[in-house]
C-alpha cells in the first residue's frame, strides 16, 4: 500500500485517492498547434526516479494537489 | 554460422529416461563482439521471436539480443499465458489471429513442445453495456473469419460448470462471449524454443548485459540524440557495441530505453499481479474472464489455478504484490466459484505493463534512424509474441513497415488516428 499525503485529509491509501500521472506544461490552448496539444495529452517521460505527479483526493476533500514520489521505490517527499 | 541443434524427439526421451544422460544445454553462450548488424535489447518472447524470424525468414544473423537478467525474466515469464484473437478493432482481429496461427505451428517449428491447449475462452457479461460490446466484438470477429460468438447464461454453465450462473449473485452472469479457439500455452517454453531456434541459426544471446545508454549522432539535442538523428551503437556493462539497427522490446522499461535515444512515448508503467493456487482436480475446461470482476482464471495442466487482474492503478517501476490485491482477488473469484472456498493461493507475483492510452501496441521505426520499438504491450504482449517478432523482422530486413502492424505506428498520437482497443484488452485476456 502507498500511503499519500493529501494537505487537507492528512495521510490515506492511494486507493481512496486518484493517481493523475506525471506533470506535465500544458500549452497554450489559444496557440498550440495540433501536434503540441497531442504531445501533452500522450507523451510522458515515465522515469524510474523521483517524479512529481498529480494526485486526485477522490474520496475525501476532492482537492488536487501535487507531491514527488520515486516511482522506483514509492517513497514519497514533499509537498 | 549455422550450429547442428540436437533435436528433440520421443526417441530422445526416451533415451534420457533410460540412461539419465544430461540433456544438451539449449542454447551456447558467446563472447559479445565489438559490432553487430542488429541489436536487440530485451530478451523476451518479442526480442526473441524478432531475432528468430531475422534469422529464420531474411538470412540476417548477425544479431545480438541483450537481456540485463536473464531471458523471460520480465512480462514473458510473469503473464497468466493465455492467448487468442477475439479482439475489437479490424487491425487487432488480423493481428492476433496471425499470432495464434503461429502458436499453432509453433511446436513443429521450433521442435520444442509449448504445450499449446486450445481449450476454448469464455468472456463473461455482467451488464448490459459489457453484452453489447461482447454481441460488437462478436460481429467484427465473424466478418474476419474468427470463430467467436456470444452466448448465454445456460450454454456458459455448459462450457464451465464450475460457474455461478444463477441469478443470485451480485453481478449476474448475463451471458459469454465465446472463443473455442483461444487457450493458454506455456510460456518459458515459448521463450526457450525461440532462444534455441535463434541461438542455433547463429544468434548470440547475452543475458545480464545491460544497456546503459544508447549512442547516437545527428539529433537536435546538443549530444546527438533526439529526432533527425541516428543510432550508432550501445554502451553496455560489457563494453560499446556498435550497431546501424538497435530495437527496443522491453516492454515495462521502454520508456527507459527510448528515452536514452531521445524518442518520448505514450507510455506509463503499471505493476499487473496475478497468482495461483495449489493444485487440484482439474474442474474447469475453459479459461474464464470476467471484465467486471477484474479476474481471469484458467486451470493449468499440474491443476493449479492461475488468476491474474487488471493493472494496479498507481504507475510505478516497483513489482510487489499487496493486500488490497489479494483480498479483491479472492472476493471475485468467490464470486464466480463459490465451491473453491477452501483452496489456498501458493504465491502471487506482478509484472509491470508499458499501457498505452489506446490499449494498442506502438510499433516499426522512430524519428531517429536505425531506432524502432515494439512497445506498448500493456496486458496483452504475450498473446502477440510470434506475430511481433515475425512483422518487425520484415520490417528490419525490408526497411519498410510490414502490413500487419501498419496502424501501430508512433505518428497516430500525433495525428489522432487511435486504434481504441480497450474494449477487448481492458482486463479481458
Amino acid at each position: 500500500m502507498i500511503v499519500v499525503p493529501c494537505p487537507n485529509c492528512g495521510p490515506r491509501s492511494s486507493s481512496d485517492l486518484r493517481n493523475c500521472g506525471e506533470v506535465v506544461d500544458r500549452p497554450n490552448p489559444k496557440n498550440a498547434t495540433i501536434e503540441e496539444w497531442r504531445s501533452y495529452l500522450y507523451l510522458r517521460e515515465n522515469l524510474a526516479s523521483w517524479v512529481k505527479e498529480t494526485w486526485y483526493c477522490r474520496t475525501g476533500c476532492r482537492k488536487y494537489f501535487t507531491i514527488e514520489r520515486n516511482t522506483a521505490t514509492n517513497e514519497i517527499r514533499g509537498q | 554460422m549455422k550450429q547442428s541443434r540436437y533435436k528433440y524427439s520421443a526417441l530422445k526421451l526416451l533415451k534420457h529416461g533410460l540412461t539419465h544422460g544430461d540433456w544438451p544445454r539449449m542454447w551456447s553462450s558467446n563472447e559479445l563482439n565489438s559490432s553487430y548488424d542488429v541489436i536487440i535489447i530485451g530478451g523476451g518472447v518479442h526480442g526473441l521471436a524478432t531475432a528468430y524470424y531475422l534469422a529464420q525468414n531474411h538470412g540476417i544473423t548477425n544479431v545480438a539480443v541483450l537481456d540485463k537478467g536473464y531471458l523471460g525474466g520480465g512480462g514473458s515469464g510473469r503473464n497468466t499465458a493465455i492467448v487468442r484473437s477475439n479482439y475489437l478493432t479490424p487491425e487487432g482481429v488480423a493481428f492476433y489471429d496471425r499470432s495464434l496461427t503461429l502458436y499453432n505451428e509453433m511446436a513443429h517449428d521450433l521442435n520444442l513442445n509449448v504445450m499449446f491447449s486450445r481449450r476454448g475462452h469464455l468472456t463473461l457479461a455482467h451488464t448490459d453495456s459489457a453484452l453489447r460490446t461482447m454481441h460488437w466484438r462478436a460481429e467484427v470477429n465473424k466478418l474476419q473469419g474468427i470463430d467467436s460468438s456470444v452466448i448465454d447464461p445456460s450454454e456458459v454453465k455448459k462450457e464451465a460448470p464450475s460457474l455461478d450462473v444463477s441469478s443470485n449473485t451480485r453481478y449476474p452472469i448475463l451471458g459469454a462471449l465465446f472463443h473455442p479457439p483461444g487457450g493458454i500455452i506455456r510460456h518459458d517454453a515459448v521463450v526457450w524454443g525461440y532462444a534455441r531456434a535463434a541461438d542455433h541459426l547463429g544468434v548470440h544471446l547475452h543475458q545480464q548485459t545491460e544497456v546503459l545508454d544508447i549512442l547516437c549522432e545527428g539529433g537536435e539535442q546538443s549530444n546527438g540524440k533526439g529526432p533527425g538523428g541516428k543510432v550508432t551503437g550501445v554502451r553496455t556493462n560489457k563494453g560499446d557495441i556498435s550497431a546501424p539497427i538497435v530495437v527496443n522490446c522491453t516492454a515495462g522499461w521502454s520508456s527507459l530505453i527510448s528515452n536514452m535515444v531521445g524518442v518520448d512515448l505514450p507510455i506509463t508503467t503499471h505493476p499487473l499481479q496475478a497468482a495461483v493456487t495449489e493444485p487440484c482436480k482439474t474442474f474447469l475446461p475453459t479459461v474464464v474472464v470476467s471484465g467486471s470482476l477484474h479476474v481471469y482464471v484458467s486451470q493449468t495442466d499440474r491443476g493449479e489455478l492461475v488468476f491474474g487482474a487488471s493493472v494496479d492503478p498507481v504507475g510505478t517501476y516497483r513489482i510487489n504484490g499487496t493486500l488490497e490485491f489479494t483480498e479483491e482477488l479472492a472476493g471475485h473469484v468467490l464470486e464466480l466459484m463459490p465451491g473453491i472456498a477452501e483452496m489456498r493461493l501458493l504465491r502471487q507475483w506482478a509484472g509491470l505493463c508499458d499501457m498505452t492510452p489506446d490499449y494498442s501496441p506502438v510499433m516499426g521505426f522512430t524519428s531517429v534512424e536505425g531506432f524502432l520499438v515494439d512497445v506498448g504491450w500493456g496486458t496483452y504482449g504475450f498473446k502477440a509474441g510470434p506475430v511481433s517478432g515475425e512483422t518487425m523482422a520484415e520490417t528490419i530486413a525490408t526497411g519498410k513497415t510490414a502490413e500487419l502492424i501498419q496502424s501501430f505506428n508512433i505518428e497516430r498520437f500525433s495525428t489522432g488516428d487511435l486504434v481504441g482497443e480497450k474494449g477487448a484488452a481492458a482486463v479481458g485476456h
